[in-house]
């Protein structure tokens, strides 16, 4: 057993927290106070080629692998969780189902623009009525003259009102099948007459990520537009939740190890009863948790990935994975906030952002709930 | 136009150095990139982007530093070349300059060999010119723009009071400031493409240098650490204060 990143993904790790340092690092905090998507910082992500890690070069694409893109969100995690998910959505949600799912004439069309980063796509599937349930999907899609009549609404969609968002996939019911409902994924282009995106929610972290509502009032797009095959929308799209989850497990740990990076630093430099804090046991002690939740979490995505990439099982690993590490960076979060004392509170520490934008860890793409019923069903338990 | 680049491979400056018999340690830690030809590797990239051409990473040091000449590659220059002999260890500047001269000879012809204005670990500043001298080019040292590079080259000189717009023939040798421009990261497509570029490692027996050349003409009597500063002069003011103040900094010829 090998532990080692190859060689090119060391030095692409260390590229991206030189990237990091000198572009995000020191705006982090100000584009937080500003609740807005930094579209510069988005264009210089997409100059590195970001957007377009795992796909292959002649869609646009780097040609790296799934675990090269989860080093890459962990690093950007490290100091901005906003910029990290505007990342993981882009590629995981927005441009994974057209690669996964498209017909080669979709992937052609579609995929370039999502890969070099001029263009970003969202997914929407949570509903207003329900996120967990996703089969409980209510917006229907009827055909009609060759064409989708939407109707409905989605809620909480990342990325989906960009000023370079081009285009949302949404699940929407396009019939019944043997009593079920059958749901699809549909293609719909930003600017679709019918197709409205709503303004951003006022949230407790990301928050210059982009989120919003979107609604659908009689939006008409082209027959074509159907993503992956009819009725396969609800199994195509546990299947990008599985690997978005391996992502969020690497986000969560980034995040959980920017706060051990920030409380080591505090623990040496503040002083308290005339020595350093970090002298304290009681200190010493949560920080070397801290450490070890991170590492351990840390070591839960590199596996989960690894057996995606070499084609085994890893639906059971991706859930222990993003429930660990997503519980693990909260508990993090709030220890290093703990370690920092009233300093912890402020804005001006990284730590506060950090705690604020790690909640979302244990709700997004699949609930702390949710991962445990699916880790019970993987291991064979019996179904209520 | 065919671009060489000096580039020079020393430990990460992030991490305290240490010394080893009166020289920076260099086995054994981190090694980067100097930062400074950082800025030499993107106006090489640039010039090729405008003008066509190769970039060639040219560096001396030990096996490791082939690291350095990765990174360049990975920037995007096209080949690399690394003299690596165990004659070299504590090579001076005008040894290094005689090995770079006979790599850069050996690489072929040049229209502009570019360097930094001094290393981040050595800070001696005068390897450019000893190699400017033995490639027999005339230099232009602390650019901070290049303006043109198509058979002349016109560059802002750097220089205390402002800067000197100057014009030279090429082939030419450059030193580039830490202004001239932003280096690029290496992106993925970039590193995967290094390990696919020609390197070229040669001795100094390929080089055709004798041990004389290479025998370092510098010896280093001893390293002590800078003196600590003195405390400054504290003035209090009981009235001619701001008098005390303005002959301080006419003393200072500040004013
Ligand atoms: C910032 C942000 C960005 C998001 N981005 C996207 C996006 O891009 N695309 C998208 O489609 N969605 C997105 N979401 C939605 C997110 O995936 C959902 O919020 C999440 O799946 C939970 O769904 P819900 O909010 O409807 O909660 P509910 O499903 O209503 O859950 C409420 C509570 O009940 C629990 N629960 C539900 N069912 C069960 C059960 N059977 N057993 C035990 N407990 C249960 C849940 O775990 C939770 O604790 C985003 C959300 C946020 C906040």
């Amino acid at each position: 057993m090998d532990f080692e990143l190859a060689p090119e993904q060391q030095e692409f790790v260390r590229t991206v927290r030189a990237f990091v340092d000198d572009v995000i690092r020191p705006n982090a905090e100000r584009w937080d106070e500003e609740h807005e998507l930094p579209m510069d910082a988005v264009g210089q992500m997409a100059e590195l080629g970001l957007f377009g890690l795992p796909f292959p070069e002649e869609y646009g694409g780097s040609g790296a692998d799934f675990l090269t893109l989860c080093l890459a969100i962990e690093e950007i995690a490290r100091v901005d969780s906003s910029l990290a998910i505007t990342l993981e959505a882009a590629v995981g949600l927005g441009a994974m189902p057209i690669w996964h799912f498209g017909t080669e004439a979709q992937r052609k069309e579609l995929l370039p623009p999502l890969a070099t980063g001029e263009a970003l796509a969202g997914f929407g599937l949570t509903e207003p009525g329900g996120g967990s349930d996703a089969g409980a999907t209510r917006t229907t899609a009827r055909l009609e003259d060759g064409d989708w009549i939407i109707n409905g609404s989605k809620s909480f969609i990342t990325n989906s009102g960009t000023p370079i968002t081009s285009f949302v996939t949404v699940t929407a019911v396009t019939g019944t099948k043997d009593g079920h409902k059958e749901i699809s994924a549909i293609v719909v282009p930003t600017g679709t007459q019918g197709f409205e995106v709503g303004k951003g929610y006022r949230k407790m972290g990301w928050l210059h990520s982009d989120t919003r509502e979107l609604a659908f009032n009689d939006c008409r797009v082209a027959e074509s537009s159907l993503l992956g095959e009819r009725g396969h929308g609800f199994r195509n799209f546990l299947r990008i939740l599985d690997d978005g989850r391996i992502a969020i497990a690497a986000l969560a740990v980034g995040l959980a190890q920017g706060c051990v990076d920030e409380s080591l630093r505090y623990a040496h430099e503040r002083s308290a009863f005339g020595k350093p804090i970090g002298s304290f046991q009681a200190l010493q002690f949560k920080i070397a948790d801290m450490a070890m939740k991170t590492e351990l979490a840390r070591i839960a995505y590199y596996r989960a990935a690894t057996l995606k990439e070499q084609g085994r099982p890893y639906k059971k690993e991706a859930a222990m994975a993003k429930l660990y590490a997503s519980e693990i960076a909260v508990d993090v979060a709030r220890d290093a906030v703990q370690v920092h004392g009233g300093y912890g509170y402020i804005e001006e520490f990284p730590v506060c952002r950090h705690f604020r934008d790690s909640k979302i860890l244990e709700i997004g793409e699949g609930t702390s709930e949710v991962m445990r019923m699916l880790i019970a069903r993987e291991l064979g338990l019996p179904q209520s | 136009m065919n671009i060489v680049v000096c580039v020079k491979h020393i430990p990460d400056p992030n991490i305290p150095g240490e010394l080893e018999g009166g020289r920076l340690k260099r086995s054994g830690v981190q090694g980067v990139l100097d930062p400074g030809d950082e800025f030499g590797v993107e106006t090489g990239l640039q010039l090729k982007e405008a003008h066509g051409g190769e970039v060639t990473l040219v560096s001396m040091g030990p096996p490791t530093a082939m690291e350095a000449i990765r990174r360049g590659l990975s920037m995007g220059a096209d080949k690399g070349l690394l003299v690596s002999d165990d004659a070299l260890q504590g090579a001076c500047a005008l040894v290094t300059a005689r090995v770079l001269a006979a790599a850069i000879k050996k690489s072929g012809p040049f229209d502009l060999v570019i360097a930094g204005v001094e290393s981040t670990d050595g800070y001696t500043g005068t390897m450019p010119s000893t190699l400017a001298e033995l490639l027999d080019v005339p230099q232009v040292t602390f650019v901070k723009r290049l303006d043109s590079a198509d058979g002349t080259i016109r560059a802002d000189r750097q220089t205390a009071e402002g800067y000197q717009v100057v014009e030279s023939p090429l082939p030419a040798l450059i030193t580039v400031t830490a202004g001239v421009n932003s280096p690029r990261y290496a992106s993925f497509k970039g590193i995967m493409a290094a390990k696919k570029k020609p390197v070229d490692n040669l001795s100094i027996g390929d080089l055709g240098l004798s041990s004389e050349e290479v025998t370092s003409m510098q010896q280093i009597a001893s390293v002590g650490s800078a003196e600590a500063r003195k405390a400054g002069e504290v003035i209090e003011d009981d009235g001619t204060g701001a008098q005390r103040v303005a002959e301080f900094l006419k003393e200072a010829k500040v004013i």
